[in-house]
């Protein structure tokens, strides 16, 4: 708006960081919500494994529970760096 | 059957009191009796912000307790003749509160006549929180325009829609969110939060936006609800929320900057 803000170039607004960084944050934790309490810390368990083997960053590994019918699958997702 | 409407946040300092006060005093203005109640027990402040501080005698941990009745303990409003107050204890523990107990304490009010039960939360999710929660048949979700309230906000629902009796029973908790603190020049300028922004993240129903407001602070300086304060914005965009509450369709107000004049836009005025 102000004379002295059309020269100081475009940056991203805050605003918009901060939207960003809750969305990222509050799908993982929603993802949590309804999980069992082990969830958790299973999931840093078998990072724990994987890390030892592969050099994989703690966000490149998730893990959910789904129910279907009478059944629980447990899928865990690690994505492993190229080459 | 009464209506209990929780008012909630998760965190501290977003304006749950200021917010159950106008609320109440909002409900009973239209014409329904009312009952506003602090769960805060330790750390009551519900009394000072109706302006009742010196009128508590008992308080909803005696009624509970047994050692006085519902008729002693509330403090009827001077300004409106719908509204009640029920102050928290300042000396008990939180442990006073127990589900039975409140159980009681709301169907006695029920019985008594009451429309609306507006129950002012405590911050936090410990016992006096999940209480205030565990009745709601409304929930109104107050949240700053900010990071860590956004994120308290969203455990709290994850809270309701798993702990509260409607959930419990298979049903679910009317939820409503109510932003507070909103200042339309920051968010013009990508330096706060947009209502959209927090509506997009929480994905509850926006049912007012409290601009921030000087007679916020005055409001609760003197002990009068600020949505008793006709020429206050912050009033007026109170009372548009217990209208939408209602039912009515009103538009959002003070939801974009005031006019500038020219000179001040030029040299930059009003940031």
């Amino acid at each position: 708006m102000a004379l002295f803000g059309l020269f100081s170039g475009k940056k991203k607004s805050s605003a918009a960081a901060a939207k960003e960084r809750l969305q990222i944050l509050i799908s993982h934790e929603r993802q949590n919500r309804h999980g069992p309490d082990f969830l958790p810390e299973l999931q840093r368990d078998i990072l724990a494994v994987v890390k030892k083997y592969v050099a994989v960053r703690d966000d490149h590994v998730s893990i959910r529970l789904d129910r279907a019918g009478d059944a629980s699958v447990l899928e865990l997702n690690v994505t492993l760096p190229e080459n | 059957m009464a209506t209990v409407v929780t008012v909630t946040s998760g965190k501290g300092g977003v304006g749950k009191t200021t917010s159950s006060a106008a609320i109440a005093a909002g409900l009973a203005q239209a014409g329904h009796r009312t009952v506003v109640i602090d769960f805060d027990v330790g750390l009551r402040n519900l009394d000072l912000i109706m302006g009742v501080e010196r009128r508590v005698v008992f308080d909803f941990v005696n009624v509970i307790s047994g050692e006085a009745t519902l008729n002693q303990a509330l403090i009827q409003d001077k300004r409106l003749e719908n509204l009640s107050i029920l102050a928290a204890s300042q000396t008990k523990d939180k442990d006073a509160l127990t589900e039975e107990g409140v159980g009681q304490v709301l169907d006695q009010l029920a019985e008594m006549g009451f429309e609306y039960i507006v129950c002012d939360s405590p911050a936090g999710i410990e016992r006096g929180a999940t209480m205030a929660l565990h009745f709601a048949d409304h929930a109104v979700i107050v949240t700053n325009p900010e990071v860590s309230s956004v994120r308290d906000s969203d455990r709290i629902l994850g809270i309701l829609q798993s702990k509260s009796k409607r959930a419990k029973e298979g049903g679910k908790v009317h939820e409503h969110l109510l932003i507070t603190r909103y200042d339309p020049v920051r968010v013009e300028n990508g330096e706060m939060l947009s209502k959209e922004d927090v509506c997009d993240i929480l994905a509850v129903k926006l049912i007012g936006v409290i601009p921030e407001s000087k007679a916020v602070l005055k409001a609760s300086n003197t002990g009068v609800p600020v949505i008793l304060d006709d020429d206050a914005d912050a009033g007026l965009a109170y009372g548009d929320a217990v209208a939408r509450f209602l039912g009515e369709d009103r538009p959002m107000r003070f939801v974009t900057p005031k006019k500038q004049g020219l000179f001040s836009r030029i040299l930059g005025g009003g940031d």
